[in-house]
């Protein structure tokens, strides 16, 4: 047991754990019964300070290893830190994709259900929870094999419920069969956000896959210009060579923190243009590497060390469909504000499933990267809040490192619905960690 | 839990009353603070305090009364308002000073003894409590209000220059001492403030209200800077003045 200084991935608010490295269920039995406070923690992919519990325990589940054999149904046994590189090194090759993926291939199986996670696919194939057919729990009061049938409450609980329910040690996930390792993507530039979101709204029930890059740096007629990217699983059919190849490991790093400031106003402008005129105005069934279309950020290892010494939050909300103008006046104000931000990931949301703390909700979602530094940013980000809130949406935990824990209660009318589930299966509270102590999301 | 933003939500104050402590608390729950633990001498000052707190928008405003000249009940103290807040403190701000009356006290063994607890021993003996609390934490924040007077002592008031000389240079070792702790300490150094400790003194260059010192303060608290100077301007004006050789500092005092 070494102590460690952990943050999570934008680098802000560390804390030091003890952190111990558990090899099996036994271990975290073990662990969970003589300490006093618990967290689980994965690849450390959640934004804030979701995996990190100061003067805690912090379970380093990267050893929880294991891939069974994908049975003919395509359903797979995997340890909790196998990570979707991992899985999908192994499964591809066989012609078995995971279900969902969120934006990067470095998070594990047990981060993936905590903040059951979505990806590109989500106005189809909903997210990771909606995959997962059982699951083995190790809770305070013990450990116990959990699926949605014959233990529901705790199942969907356990979805995005950022390990405060117990510690994930093995998971059942139904995979998706492919035919080859490409995706056939459209991609179309546009002008402006009202064009973008036209497209997806009339558009996006012919894609699997549909996610659209919108700059936040330009104003006026072009606010919110946009590159939309849309694609399906390429068949057989589709291409001349038929390939299943698994993920490339990175070529590129970032081997040190750049000089905060490095990423500025006008940097980010120069960058995000130069993405804009990279893509294609207009471009059909361009056949992609899965790589490529689901994991770009992947390509550069420890890119979030760009963002210097002081680190980066992102914003990531959901509102319904009703409230698409939330979109529109988030980024105007971000964009009139001078505040720098990269390119910002927006999505349409299908349904939610039942997690109390699930963070899709049926309509648009919108992620930024956001620089920590401007003083004006967290001023901005709560007045957002309060428009996000006003419409009825929410805030991804699993992103956030700032959210005022009233607001948090608030966006998740169903937390009083967890906190009873969660205490029994936690009676003395020793699940915890920096984030529910900040959010309060089971009481001090 | 401290955020992102260096926002903390838990918050100590050690010498609650203080004009600039209030108005930093102020700010501060403005942003995320809810619990503010006040600890001071003064109970009733502290409740009035405590009730301006309220008033801001703090759900929880315990008060715990302690008296600084007495390092021996420092450990209590700080228990004390520790145990008040009940989860993990992310800001200790410590507030602890006495002025005092130069002329009065300097041929004067009590006054001048009395001086070096509140300013320096008091405190000392406090954080030596906070830092074993916070490092158990893992996480936790604090910040020691010192003073220009600091950088070089006056004869003028060399009494509380040189006790805050002796807490400010400590605070720096200190600082050093917690690195990979998650714990950080930061040094506020303010000029002259117009507040009800320096009411009827003459006002000195540079003078500011406590509002500006909470200005500075709340952003130098969202920055990672180990020593805070209020105005800012002051920190380059002291990089001169602490290597004026004596006699030009004398005849400028």
């Amino acid at each position: 047991m070494t102590k460690h200084v952990l943050h999570g991935w934008g680098r802000t608010a560390p804390s030091v754990a003890d952190v111990v490295s558990p090899t099996s269920e036994a271990d975290v039995i073990t662990h969970l019964a003589t300490s006093a406070h618990v967290i689980a923690r994965g690849l450390g992919r959640s934004y804030g300070d979701a995996a990190q519990l100061g003067g805690g325990l912090v379970l380093d589940n990267r050893s929880l290893r294991g891939i069974s054999p994908v049975d003919a149904d395509g359903l797979v046994t995997v340890g909790a830190g196998v990570s979707i590189d991992e899985l999908l090194s192994v499964t591809m090759p066989l012609g078995w994709f995971v279900p969902v993926t969120p934006g990067t291939r470095q998070v594990t199986m047990g981060g993936a259900v905590a903040a059951d996670v979505h990806g590109k696919g989500h106005h189809k194939d909903g997210s990771f929870g909606n995959h997962v057919r059982s699951m083995r729990l190790v809770t305070p009061v013990g450990a116990r094999t959990v699926t949605p049938e014959q233990d529901a409450d705790l199942f969907w609980a356990t979805m995005g419920g950022m390990g405060l329910t117990g510690v994930v040690t093995e998971i059942t996930l139904q995979m998706r069969k492919i035919e080859t390792d490409r995706v056939l993507v459209d991609t179309d530039r546009h002008k402006n956000l009202d064009s973008v979101m036209d497209a997806m709204l009339t558009g996006d029930v012919h894609y699997n896959y549909s996610v659209a890059w919108v700059d936040c740096m330009t104003k006026g007629a072009s606010m919110g210009r946009a590159i939309l990217e849309r694609g399906n699983h390429a068949t057989a059919a589709d291409v001349t060579e038929l390939r299943l190849q698994g993920p490339t490991p990175p070529k590129l790093a970032v081997p040190f923190n750049a000089p905060s400031g490095i990423l500025n106003p006008l940097s980010i402008k120069i960058f995000n243009e130069a993405w804009f005129r990279k893509a294609p105005s207009h471009e059909e069934r361009a056949p992609k590497t899965l790589s490529t279309f689901f994991h770009p950020l992947d390509g550069v290892k420890d890119w979030n060390r760009f963002y210097g010494r002081k680190g980066f939050v992102q914003y990531q909300f959901a509102v319904p469909d009703a409230a698409g103008e939330t979109v529109t006046t988030a980024i105007d104000r971000l964009s009139s504000s001078g505040v720098p931000s990269f390119l910002a990931v927006l999505k349409r949301f299908g349904a939610g499933n039942p997690g109390p703390l699930s963070f899709p909700m049926p309509g648009w979602t919108l992620a930024l990267d956001l620089p920590v530094g401007p003083s004006k940013l967290p001023g901005i980000l709560d007045q957002l809040d309060e428009l996000v809130l006003a419409a009825g949406g929410r805030i991804y935990f699993a992103k956030d490192a700032r959210l005022d824990p009233a607001k948090a209660a608030a966006m998740y009318p169903r937390l009083p619905e967890f906190r009873r589930i969660q205490a029994q299966v936690d009676p003395e509270h020793k699940l915890t960690s920096d984030l529910a102590r900040r959010l309060e999301l089971i009481g001090k | 839990m401290d955020n992102a933003f260096g926002q903390p939500q838990n918050v100590i104050v050690l010498g609650g009353t203080s004009d600039i402590a209030q108005a930093i608390v102020k700010r501060l729950i403005n942003q995320r603070a809810r619990t503010v633990v006040l600890a001071g001498r003064n109970a009733d000052s502290l409740h009035a305090a405590a009730e301006q707190c309220s008033q801001w928008g703090a759900t929880a405003a315990p008060t715990v009364v302690f008296d600084a000249e007495d390092p021996a009940n420092a450990r209590a103290t700080v228990t004390a308002a520790f145990d008040a807040v009940g989860a993990p403190v992310d800001l200790v701000l410590i507030a602890v000073g006495l002025l005092g009356d130069q002329d009065a006290d300097e041929n004067d063994a009590d006054a001048a003894a009395r001086m070096a607890a509140v300013n320096f021993s008091w405190p000392v003996a406090a954080l030596a409590e906070i830092r074993r609390r916070m490092v158990a934490q893992g996480t936790g924040r604090i910040l020691v209000i010192s003073s220009v007077a600091a950088i070089r002592v006056r004869r003028s008031n060399y009494l509380y220059g040189g006790a805050k000389a002796g807490l400010d240079r400590l605070c720096e070792g200190l600082a050093d001492s917690l690195l990979g702790t998650g714990v950080t300490l930061q040094i506020l150094r303010p000029g002259f403030v117009r507040s009800k400790m320096t009411t009827g003194l003459k006002e000195a260059p540079f003078t500011t209200g406590v509002d500006e010192v909470a200005d500075v303060a709340v952003k130098g608290l969202s920055s990672h800077k180990r020593v805070i100077t209020s105005p800012p301007v002051l920190a380059y004006v002291f990089a001169l003045l602490r290597h004026l050789p004596a006699p030009l500092w004398r005849k400028i005092e």
